[in-house]
């Protein structure tokens, strides 16, 4: 059976950062493996720039983010990738059961990082209603087509989710010439950033219909029009509001979930709020030698803090293998009033550590409250948004006074 | 004059005022905010980002993306003078694959590597 330190699941921003940092740190043979054709993961769809900016100090498109990731890699004869490869298995002796055009392998890693990113909620997970039609699809299925495959998936567009896939979908489909009629958002804000509100619908004129959501869809073969809804504040649709809208195109932006497949069929303990694995601070989730970063961790806005979080994981990762360096899981994160969750769910004493969270509501003017035994920080914020992840870093000292919760909260 | 900065996720809440010949730029975190803010109600600019096809490739299109930020009111029509571009690979990631679009001083310019598709 073929052995190496480190088996990287995903050979995207996460996979290929995880990779470097372990290599930094002196762990000497590490596979990535990945389903895809090549490197580079979801970010090869991406065309569109705004990425780099914290890692490369440059604005980049997601291609050239994953080619200057890759580069990093590439020569280095201890990363070896292997492309065209299904994971199928991950035991908890870490076992790692692989698929490829040569045939099933089983092959070992001191240590397995899950970089496997996220995957899209889709019509089912919304319970979207009407028929299975053509012409629904999720607004990455799309952009897959449009940005690598070369084609179109209509002419008329409706948008349901104002996440940021969406969002940009909506211009790149603009800018193809199909008409994209609208985006509907049941939330009362948008759940995409505010620079792509900007630069993706207000700059073509693109209506963005807040506290509304598509019903159901019509049409058979093919989709032939969407109806749309007003609802209210408890997300009910508003009686009387329904009104049809023809469209041949629906594009589903409604969020992403942490792909934690193999994790969860080993058992591993998952956070209800961020869907992703319950991790210590070096990462590691409660299965033993496996550890997870970037969007299979929790998903993240920006590519850049998935490439930072994920060569911290590396480095972690090299530590565990080589040190044998096991981190106590002596103080529990706790996300407290208006916090959605906080990364990672452990902490321990003797390393400063950088935490993740998001909230669950819309705030403006409050404050942020960390609070553990005698500690108590206050942090004054203009503006908390769910779509905005938080990172705050604590500093080992700090720790040092915490008792054995650190409660995150807003205060009003 | 409220705007949001579109050049990274921050998304800065920008405020700016003229005073004078000059603009008084307020929220922004770093200078792009306030040059971007000062362009905007000036002459706004977009960096262009779409595909061309590519031939022999191991992609059907290539991702391009302009050297330099475009008028944003030529994007529509530098998206369409690419449109009818067709290049054939290997492309190497920053190479040159539309010089000077419109006219405007600006090339378009690969995004990544395109290996040509391998003949077995």
């Amino acid at each position: 059976m073929k052995e190496y330190d480190l088996i990287v699941i995903g050979a995207g921003a996460a996979g290929m950062s995880a990779a470097l940092g372990a290599y930094e740190k002196g762990l000497r043979k590490i596979l990535i493996i990945d389903r895809d054709e090549e490197y580079g993961g979801i970010l090869q769809q991406c065309i569109h720039n705004g990425f780099g900016l914290h890692t490369f100090n440059k604005e980049l498109s997601g291609p050239s983010f994953a080619t200057e990731c890759y580069r990093q890699i590439k020569d280095n004869p201890c990363i070896e990738f292997a492309y065209n490869t299904v994971v199928i298995a991950t035991s908890a002796n870490h076992e790692v059961k692989i698929q490829s055009k040569k045939g099933y392998e089983t092959i070992r890693g001191k240590a397995i990082a899950i970089c496997a990113g996220s995957k899209e909620r889709s019509a089912g997970a919304i319970s979207l209603k009407g028929a299975r039609t053509q012409g629904v699809y999720t607004a990455g299925c799309a952009q897959k087509y449009a940005n690598i495959k070369g084609f179109m998936v209509g002419k008329k567009v409706f948008i349901l989710g104002s996440g940021d896939i969406g969002l940009i979908m909506a211009r790149r489909m603009t800018l193809e010439g199909a008409k994209v009629i609208g985006v509907a958002e049941i939330c009362p804000y948008s759940n995409g950033l505010a620079r792509n509100v900007k630069q993706c619908l207000e700059d073509f004129d693109i209506p963005l219909y807040l506290s509304h959501t598509v019903v159901s869809v019509h049409g058979v073969p093919r989709l032939k029009s969407i109806t749309l809804a007003e609802v209210d504040e408890k997300r009910q649709v508003i009686k009387g509001s329904e009104r049809e809208i023809e469209c041949d195109c629906l594009l589903l932006s409604v969020g992403l979930l942490p792909d934690v497949g193999l994790l969860d069929e080993m058992g591993a303990k998952l956070d209800r709020f961020s869907k992703g694995p319950v991790v210590n601070d070096q990462y590691q989730t409660s299965i033993p030698g496996y550890f997870a970063c970037g969007n299979a961790l929790h998903v993240h806005d920006l590519v850049d803090y998935v490439a930072m979080e994920a060569k911290k994981c590396g480095e972690n990762i090299a530590d565990y293998v080589l040190n044998h360096n096991e981190r106590p899981l002596s103080i529990k994160t706790k996300a407290s009033r208006g916090i959605g969750y906080v990364v990672p769910h452990y902490l321990a004493e003797g390393r400063d550590v950088e935490i993740s969270f998001r909230v669950s509501n819309i705030y403006h003017d409050v404050s942020l409250k960390l609070s553990s035994g005698s500690y108590e920080k206050v942090i004054r914020k203009s503006a908390l948004l769910p779509s905005e992840m938080v990172k705050l870093n604590l500093k080992k000292e700090d720790i040092e006074k915490f008792a054995d919760e650190l409660v995150l909260e807003v205060v009003e | 004059m409220e705007l949001i900065c579109i050049n990274c996720p921050n998304g800065c809440r920008l405020k700016i005022q003229k005073e004078g010949d000059d603009f008084k730029v307020e929220g922004n975190l770093c200078p792009r905010g306030r040059t971007y803010a000062i362009n905007e109600l000036t002459h706004p600019l977009r960096t262009l980002t779409t595909t061309i096809r590519i031939s022999n490739g191991i992609h059907a299109v290539l991702p391009v993306i302009s050297d330099g930020q475009l008028p944003k009111d030529k994007i529509k029509e530098a998206i369409k003078v690419l449109a009818d571009v067709e290049i054939k690979a290997p492309v190497s990631y920053g190479d040159v694959v539309y010089h000077d679009i419109l006219g405007l001083g600006v090339d378009i310019i690969a995004s990544r590597d395109m290996e040509s598709l391998k003949k077995n």
